[in-house]
């Protein structure tokens, strides 16, 4: 059923079949199929939900298949642990690198398989050697013997890779190591995963953007719904046909924008500074405006945002909501007033996975939801129901826990969950990070429709398209400095990147 | 509006539970922890002499009564995923305190109010170190249990006060009329519907739940993290004194070794009851049942001339079976489903979602994305 491979002939590294994987009553894979080849960097693509995590996780040896084969180097294998998937050549990188923060470079790329002397004493000088020697191979500048806490993600992923490739990895799973990346950052993990397809390892690129996959991929599998759909040679396929596959439908006017009236200021920060974070940041948005907070990851543009909620503290400077002034520091006081946050990792700081769906979207509101001071599950429920329905959330019943849940929809849960507070200024972060195209579509649909009835809308984006496509002004932050407030005629991409990278005040 | 998220659709309808009510009712840990305490008392009523009589159940009760109340407050602390080991010194704290403060002259009521302020005050002095200073519990109330104990023998030294106005005493030791249950447990009673409430019908308690599951996200969704844990600390110290009024009463005693000890008989009982010890899960009858499963149990044993170490092997047995069962349930569910899909190979879905076990794939889901993705 797998298509025929369309750059190399070589015999398949790793070839899945017809793999299912249920928790209970939720399905999470129904058919995976995947074949990679030696020399060969393949793409996995789909939204989400559509399985692609479940299926690396089986490959990793995370979870168990219910249903299917899976053979890796002409032999079928059933690993029960990662440590067997490990062992046998496989090597995963995920989105956020597993590192120990307070070992060494060095000591996490041999963490658990030191070399030993006599007596079992460590032999320190092989590991170093072997490190450098790797990272001279990859083109890698990072200090062997600095600890990894405070390694950028970027450089956490090539001490990863490292490591995969001291283990002599014959298979190499990259699931979306991009989306924390900037630019450059993304340009050498490219270098080095062609070098690595170079070297006849098997790669496979899990990513939501398609630039990437044409830019590094030989060829493409889509998945839809636990379901493999297709595969083909990227030279053989077009971006529309692959959204097409995707999402099983026409993706039209991926940001759809309307211009709404704009009103009155309802948020305002006034000299916010957290001294080595932010200075001295001074912006306010309106009713009826999407305000984007560009720049690049790192400038500091989660930290304004988390200092502004209350979550984080702050040294300096005012916030101001709708005409009254936070309390800094407490995220309940500026809930009341009408600020919501959804924050960038909703894997932490946005949903409790270890709770159900309806305890999820009502822990915003739980206040609101007590009678007479008894808060019954009956409650919550009826409110969560709604919610849920609305947004399509994809779960069957709604107690099912938010960590079994797919991105996407966890997302969805995220995003009820503060509109439930009914907001009048919302602040998103990374809104569609990790999301398929579908519903990326729909939540840039959402957020117009939100300005459209007269919230205030601060949006964090890295993604320059997202950013020039849906906000009426661009904020560009560069090292905690505010540098340029553009209107949506100036925003231009060269605009955007030149106060994204430069020190100089364009505006303000 | 254009829209098609903005409009509720009934495309998509949402049961409110996965499984039955009966099922959720009944198939859960701690109604296997009921379970076990009316098996264990029915087979003593039948197997051990005299344990069917009103004395038993009286001094049964007398007991586990300074247990239940301390296990009311530290379930909320243990869900949040702290703990308070210094409950025991507290409660000999608090009878030292009671029985000085009367012995100087003060009317006993007057006296022990004083000394339930104090236990407020030791909880809230935990509570801060935890929360302001940001010190693990485990840590904290270890150093407080050696505090609070030193303070209490310093205060009285080895010497006992044991004058107590016998109203006081009646006032809790004495039976309801026509039952063998002492007065006492009219009060654990109130405060278990008091606690009750807290922890499962108010916003404060899904605080609780939010904090034990993910501090993170509770605290990004406006949960007050930080007073959430003062105020249990704090609800932990006033009824761990309020218990060693009680103790003083019952045994006529005050002394600064008073209870030394039963924080441990506390906790055992909490986790018993089905409580995680990594917080997060548990609901307020386990831990009740846990209390009277562990006396029902050290009583039958007892009567059947069983010795005190003996008691104490089976009691420590019991508690690890019960922490380790989760675990071992989901790693042989995992086993089962494996074989099963290799077998048949189609349809994982019709996978009965076996009760009991949702939870135990939660311990088994967070233990893989500790190892995996942290």
């Amino acid at each position: 059923m797998t298509a025929p491979p369309a750059a190399t002939p070589a015999a398949p590294a790793l070839v899945l079949d017809g793999v299912a994987k249920s928790f209970g009553p939720v399905v999470a894979l129904r058919s995976g199929s995947l074949t990679l080849r030696p020399g060969s960097i393949h793409a996995l693509i789909g939204e989400n939900g559509a399985g692609k995590s479940t299926l690396v996780k089986i490959i990793a040896g995370l979870y168990q298949r219910d249903a299917g084969t899976f053979e890796y180097l002409g032999e079928p294998v059933d690993f029960g642990t990662t440590a067997e998937s490990k062992g046998a050549g496989i090597a995963v990188i995920y989105q956020e690198p597993t590192l120990f923060p307070d070992l060494s470079v060095t000591e996490n790329v041999f963490m658990g398989r030191q070399p030993t002397l006599s007596l079992g004493r460590i032999d320190k000088r092989a590991m170093r050697a072997e490190v450098v020697a790797l990272f001279e191979q990859l083109g890698v500048h990072v200090d062997p013997d600095r600890p990894t806490r405070g390694l950028s993600i970027a450089d956490q992923q090539l001490v990863e890779i490292a490591k995969a490739m001291s283990l002599d990895a014959k298979v190499l799973v990259m699931d979306e190591p991009t989306a924390a990346l900037s630019g450059v950052e993304v340009e050498r993990l490219f270098g080095v995963a062609r070098a690595l397809r170079d070297e006849g390892r098997a790669l496979l690129f899990i990513s939501h953007r398609f630039d990437e996959v044409f830019d590094l991929c030989d060829t493409v599998t889509v998945m839809r719904d636990g379901e493999y759909i297709s595969t083909s040679a990227i030279a053989d396929t077009t971006v529309d046909r692959l959204v097409r596959e995707m999402v099983g439908r026409d993706v039209t006017d991926l940001f759809p924008k309307t211009v709404a009236p704009v009103g009155d200021v309802l948020l305002e920060v006034e000299g916010l500074t957290r001294t080595g974070v932010f200075h001295d940041v001074s912006f306010e948005v309106r009713a009826g405006e999407i305000v984007a907070l560009a720049g690049l990851v790192g400038a500091g543009r989660s930290e304004i945002a988390r200092a502004a909620f209350g979550v984080d503290p702050y040294d300096a400077g005012t916030v101001t909501v709708a005409g009254r002034r936070l309390a800094g520091g407490d995220p309940a006081a500026a809930m009341r007033q009408g600020l919501a946050l959804i924050p960038e990792d909703r894997r932490r700081q946005g949903a409790v996975l270890d709770s159900g769906i309806a305890r999820n979207v009502t822990l915003t509101i739980r206040d609101r939801l007590t009678r007479a001071g008894v808060l019954t599950s009956a409650a919550e429920n009826a409110s969560a129901r709604e919610w849920a329905a609305r947004f399509e959330v994809r779960a069957p019943s709604l107690d099912t826990l938010a960590g079994t849940l797919s991105g996407g929809n966890q997302q969805k849960v995220v995003i009820a969950k503060w509109l439930a507070t009914e907001p009048r200024v919302l602040i998103v972060d990374e809104p569609t990070r990790g999301i398929d195209v579908g519903t990326k579509s729909e939540v840039h649909r959402l957020l117009s429709d939100l300005a459209g009835q007269g919230l205030a809308i601060l949006m964090i984006s890295s993604e320059l398209p997202e950013v020039l496509g849906m906000a009426d002004r661009v904020l560009v932050v560069h090292e905690g400095r505010i540098t340029a407030n553009l209107t949506r005629e100036e925003a231009t991409p060269e605009a955007v990147m030149y106060a994204a990278t430069h020190d100089v005040e364009v505006a303000r | 509006m254009a829209s098609t998220t903005l409009t509720p659709t009934t495309s998509r309808t949402y049961r409110d539970f996965q499984r039955p009510r009966w099922q959720r009712m009944l198939l859960t840990r701690e109604m296997a922890v009921v379970a076990a305490l009316i098996g264990v008392i029915a087979f003593a009523s039948v197997a051990v002499d005299n344990f069917a009589s009103s004395i038993t159940y009286t001094y049964l009760f007398l007991d586990v009564a300074a247990i239940l109340l301390i296990a009311l407050p530290m379930t909320l602390v243990i869900v949040t995923g702290e703990i308070d080991l210094s409950v025991a010194s507290v409660v000999g704290l608090s009878s030292v305190l009671t029985g000085t403060l009367y012995q100087a002259g003060l009317p006993f009521a007057v006296a022990a109010l004083l000394a339930i302020a104090a236990g407020a005050v030791a909880g809230a002095i935990n509570g801060f170190l935890v929360t302001v200073v940001g010190l693990p519990s485990l840590a904290v109330t270890i150093g407080t249990l050696a505090l609070f104990r030193g303070l209490a023998v310093g205060l009285l030294g080895t010497t006992a006060i044991t004058d107590f106005p016998d109203s006081w005493r009646d006032l809790v030791t004495n039976k309801i009329p026509g039952t063998p249950v002492p007065a006492i447990i009219v009060l654990v009673v109130v405060l278990a519907i008091v606690f009750g409430w807290l922890l499962h019908f108010t916003p404060f308690g899904r605080g609780i739940f939010a904090i034990g599951q993910s501090k993170e996200a509770a605290h990004f969704s406006g949960v007050r993290v930080g007073r959430t844990k003062l105020i249990l600390f704090i609800l932990s110290g006033t009824v761990a004194a309020l218990a060693g009024i009680y103790y003083t009463l019952r045994y006529g005693s005050a002394r600064g070794d008073n209870a030394t000890g039963l924080e441990l008989s506390v906790v055992a009982a909490v986790l018993l009851g089905g409580v995680s010890i990594f917080g997060g899960r548990g609901a307020l009858h386990g831990p009740i049942a846990g209390a009277l499963l562990i006396g029902a149990m050290a009583s039958a044993l007892r009567l059947a001339s069983v010795t005190s170490d003996v008691i104490n092997v089976i009691t420590g047995t019991l508690l690890i079976l019960s922490v380790v069962s989760p675990s071992l349930l989901a790693w042989a569910q995992s086993r089962r489903a494996r074989r099963r899909g290799k077998k048949e190979g189609e349809d994982p879905a019709s996978a009965d979602p076996r009760p009991a076990q949702a939870a135990d794939a939660t311990v088994a889901r967070r233990s893989t994305m500790g190892e995996e993705e942290q």
